[in-house]
């Protein structure tokens, strides 16, 4: 069925897939938002104890999830993997860190004889919480502001700065993402304690940490969208492949896609239900809206640095190096058969939701903790 | 094509990778043989409804979190280092290797993380025979994910199943079922998975005998030592099996490894198996000519050739008929080979430059030239070779080879006998008089390490100077960067995993001594 398809349509196939794998990594970090909340939140060990335990149960999710998004990308675009994790060398290996960390802290936090003591781990897990969404968010940003490489004949990559993609922070507009990301994953974080956590005190120091944590995202993502509508983006002609700068791209982009914009609004319009309705009306349905309302949204900003002729990954130093879905993909046989693959998807989609559902019919609360056998 | 690449810009980052693989494995093969047995320790509650085997699981599941979640910290690393660290690579293979890490994120890490959560926190929340389940398919899904990264592992050994296309510069998938089925990525799959239960297995018994010894939770100990053992000998003879079939497998594609881990400098008819021996260096004389390659040996006459050929008298090559060639038995010696490489490259850059100057005639004749099967097949084949200029580096460390795979054999014979005696004194019911079988066992889990350890330097060092066998060596695959900031990641992780794995085995030895906890009576 997939032998059918031109080259181009399994190109936005499989840049669909990794969008919406990355929008579904970017909903996820409600564990990263959380883990900058123990300290905020959680008034004594007790407290603590139950949040860290909430999130412990789900951060396999977010953190194979992003595991997935790197194999994916590398199988679809395998240029955009040699490029920029060669390149931005520096950014990269400061996320993984930040993930290293995280991955021993939930089992090591309070087992004893830990050799770090909990604290360390706690600390592990703020870093990580913040380093992650940060600069994910920033490198994200990237991809609307261009990087420094460029690519020659045999497509080897050379950097332009000795910072390795640090210098990206260096772009105002990148850092807004980045810190767009923080403060939308403390609040989605907020709005997952409210849900699952049965704790009264919790429930009203987290919806009151819900509206602290509103407003500067509110100002950094509108910064972005706003200066996004009236930025040049990098456009590539389709015939032969040349890039050139095209003014108010991306605002061309949502005027020749209405879909995708639809999706963009439908999905902002639901992040902020989900928070308003909750400042408002109290409940613990937030997280559903906010956290549906973000994979669209992000996926729809992921669609629009690719589609329509766009270059997702500009290079500001050569723009001629610059990345299209065309010219960094895999081959067309590699993208059929992947694309088998991808049937699976649903499959996977299904038992997660069935485990994730008969996991959490109960909330979390001190007395479940206490007949546990694996606590953290 | 290599400019500002140094030999000391490799070498980091060869470390770097050794490194970091090295650490990961060290977690790996205890998660995929423990994720089985802890699966067949909940089979038999559930079989028996016997709550002393829910105890048991329940113990030997609380390691296995423990040493789960930091195999998982020292894996991201590694999936991602292809890209920071081996761009070229990346690009030059993406179009294969990426399929089988996609498949691995998709099918079985999702499996493996999505089950846990219930296989550790589902035992209130979930029925019985559903928690069982979720404990058995976080256990394929962890060895599932070892299929994919080493059909990976094993095309860069033996690649198969592609075609070059000068336009992007890179190999691209003809065939995924060739990929898939390569032999060498079947039995490397096979040997490793198996390997990794041996390893599991002699660390439950090694455990176990220490409960023994300190004459505490007895019973726990002797049920999961029949379990272990059984299972542990199963696997062991599997190993054997397999390991067979990966060095003739290595013989025919990688005959250059085959020949430096037996140390095999001059090729000969019916040649004999080195079973143990030192090596002797001997710096003037690099390539042997004297035959003084051993200190002390002990050989077993006409072994290698039929390990090798499945004929007692069969031609082994050796180092030497390698690099120089042997035309009496057709092998074609290095600067043939070197030669080729560069007609391979100096055609791709003809092919380049045509296409630059808008020579669009040349560029396709070129082109079809380049895909022709008689190119690939004759030229291209020898690509890599085309990046070497001493023909002696094309020689990987021979004692390095030699003594990994003899540590590896030597201990894996051990463990199969090793296994039968735990077995045959735990079922007539000795094994607490036999105090020194049950020290030996605590010792032999560090050895099971160094076995396993053994295997990866063998299929990784051995492989070398290639990343790709034949096709890329690792200084054309390396990202272009300063040396220095591959110093400073190395040394932070090995700072970094260093304090994981002193946490880890702190952690591990605490539990151990808590012991299994006396709840199991519930449910």
């Amino acid at each position: 069925m997939f032998e059918s398809l031109s080259l181009i349509t399994l190109q936005q196939y499989w840049w669909l897939i990794v969008s919406l794998l990355g929008a579904l990594f970017v909903f996820l970090m409600f564990v990263q938002g959380g883990e900058t909340l123990f300290f905020t939140i959680a008034k004594n060990e007790e407290e603590k104890s139950l949040l860290v335990n909430t999130l412990g149960r789900k951060w396999e999710f977010t953190f194979t999830t992003l595991v997935t998004f790197g194999g994916a990308f590398f199988a679809s675009f395998p240029l955009f993997y040699a490029t920029s994790f060669g390149g931005a060398y520096w950014v990269w290996f400061a996320i993984l860190i930040s993930f290293v960390i995280q991955a021993v802290s939930y089992e090591f936090r309070r087992k004893p004889a830990n050799f770090l003591g909990a604290k360390t781990y706690e600390i592990f897990l703020f870093i990580n919480g913040l380093l992650g969404p940060l600069l994910v968010g920033t490198a994200v940003g990237t991809f609307f502001n261009g990087a420094m490489f460029s690519l020659d004949d045999m497509k080897h990559v050379t950097w332009g700065t000795e910072f390795r993609g640090l210098e990206a922070v260096l772009t105002f507009h990148n850092l807004a993402l980045g810190f767009a990301v923080v403060f939308l994953s403390r609040i989605l974080g907020l709005l997952y304690f409210m849900n699952s956590v049965d704790n009264e005190a919790i429930y009203e120091r987290s919806k009151k940490q819900l509206l602290y944590n509103t407003i500067p995202f509110l100002v950094f993502f509108l910064y972005f969208v706003i200066a996004l509508l009236f930025k040049d983006g990098f456009a590539y002609n389709p015939t032969s492949g040349e890039i050139s700068i095209e003014s108010y791209k991306y605002l061309h982009n949502l005027l020749a896609m209405p879909i995708n914009t639809l999706m963009f609004l439908v999905g902002v319009v639901g992040v902020l239900w989900g928070i308003s309705s909750t400042l408002l009306k109290g409940g613990t349905k937030g997280i559903w809206f906010a956290g549906g309302g973000t994979i669209l949204t992000v996926w729809a900003l992921l669609i629009l640095t690719a589609f329509n002729n766009t270059s997702f990954y500009p290079s500001i130093f050569d723009l001629q190096s610059s990345l299209t879905i065309e010219n960094a993909s895999s081959s067309r046989f590699t993208l059929v058969a992947m694309s088998y693959v991808s049937l699976f998807v649903p499959f996977v989609l299904g038992y997660i939701w069935y485990a994730w559902k008969s996991m959490n019919n109960e909330k979390i609360t001190t007395k479940e903790l206490e007949q546990e056998h694996h606590v953290y | 094509m290599l400019e500002g690449i140094s030999t000391s810009l490799v070498d980091w980052s060869r470390a770097q990778f050794a490194l970091t693989a090295m650490y990961h494995w060290i977690f790996v093969p205890l998660t995929l043989g423990l994720g089985i047995l802890v699966a067949i320790m909940e089979t038999l509650y559930v079989k028996t409804g016997n709550p002393e085997w829910k105890r048991i699981t329940k113990f030997w599941m609380t390691l296995f979190g423990i040493n789960f979640a930091i195999g998982v910290a020292t894996g991201i690393i590694l999936e991602f280092e292809f890209g920071t660290n081996w761009s070229n690579y990346s690009w030059f293979v993406g179009d294969i290797f990426g399929a089988p890490l996609a498949i691995e994120g998709i099918l079985a890490f999702f499996m493996e993380s999505t089950f846990i959560a219930i296989m550790f926190f589902g035992w209130n929340k979930v029925s019985k025979k559903f928690h069982l389940l979720s404990t058995w398919l976080t256990a394929i899904g962890a060895n599932l994910s070892a299929l994919w990264i080493l059909v990976a592992n094993g095309w860069m050994q033996r690649p198969v199943g592609m075609i070059f296309n000068p336009e992007t510069a890179r190999m691209e998938m003809t065939s995924f079922w060739e990929v898939l089925f390569s032999p060498t990525a079947v039995y490397k799959f096979l040997h490793t998975t198996s390997s990794s239960f041996v390893l599991a297995s002699i660390f439950v018994i090694g455990v176990s005998a220490w409960y023994i010894l300190k004459g505490r939770d007895v019973i726990f100990a002797r049920k999961s030592i029949v379990v272990a053992a059984i299972f542990g000998f199963t696997a062991s003879m599997y190993t054997v099996i397999t390991g067979d079939s990966s060095a003739r497998d290595i013989a025919h594609n990688q005959s250059m490894k085959f020949a430096a881990f037996e140390g095999l400098y001059n090729g000969s008819e019916g040649a004999g198996l080195v079973a143990l021996g030192l090596i002797s260096q001997n710096q003037a004389d690099p390539s042997n000519e004297n035959l003084k390659d051993f200190t002390v040996k002990i050989e077993i006459p006409n072994i290698l050739s039929y390990m090798a050929y499945l004929n007692w008298d069969a031609f082994v090559p050796g180092v030497n008929d390698m690099i120089r060639g042997n035309e009496k038995y057709g092998i074609m010696g290095a600067p043939e080979k070197i030669s080729r490489g560069k007609t391979a490259i100096e055609k791709l850059t003809a092919y380049k430059l045509a296409k630059k100057s808008g020579d669009k005639i040349i560029a396709d004749s070129l082109k079809t030239e380049i895909m022709s099967a008689d190119f690939q097949k004759n030229y291209f084949k020898y690509f890599g070779y085309g990046y070497i200029s001493d023909p002696h580096t094309l020689v990987p460390s021979i004692p390095l080879s030699f003594y990994s795979f003899h540590i590896m054999v030597v201990l894996g014979m051990y463990f199969i006998f090793f296994f039968l005696i735990a077995l045959y004194y735990t079922l007539k019911g000795k094994i607490h008089k036999k105090k020194t079988f049950l020290r030996i066992a605590i010792w032999t889990i560090p050895l099971a390490y160094l076995a396993s350890q053994a295997g990866w330097v063998l299929a990784e060092a051995g492989r070398q100077p290639w990343i790709i066998q034949d096709l890329m060596p690792t200084i054309a695959a390396v990202t272009k960067i300063s040396t220095g900031a591959v110093q400073v990641t190395f040394w932070l992780f090995a700072i970094i995993f260093t304090t994981l794995l002193i946490a880890e085995i702190k952690i591990m030895m605490r539990q151990i001594k808590f012991g299994p906890k006396s709840e199991g009576g519930t449910n």
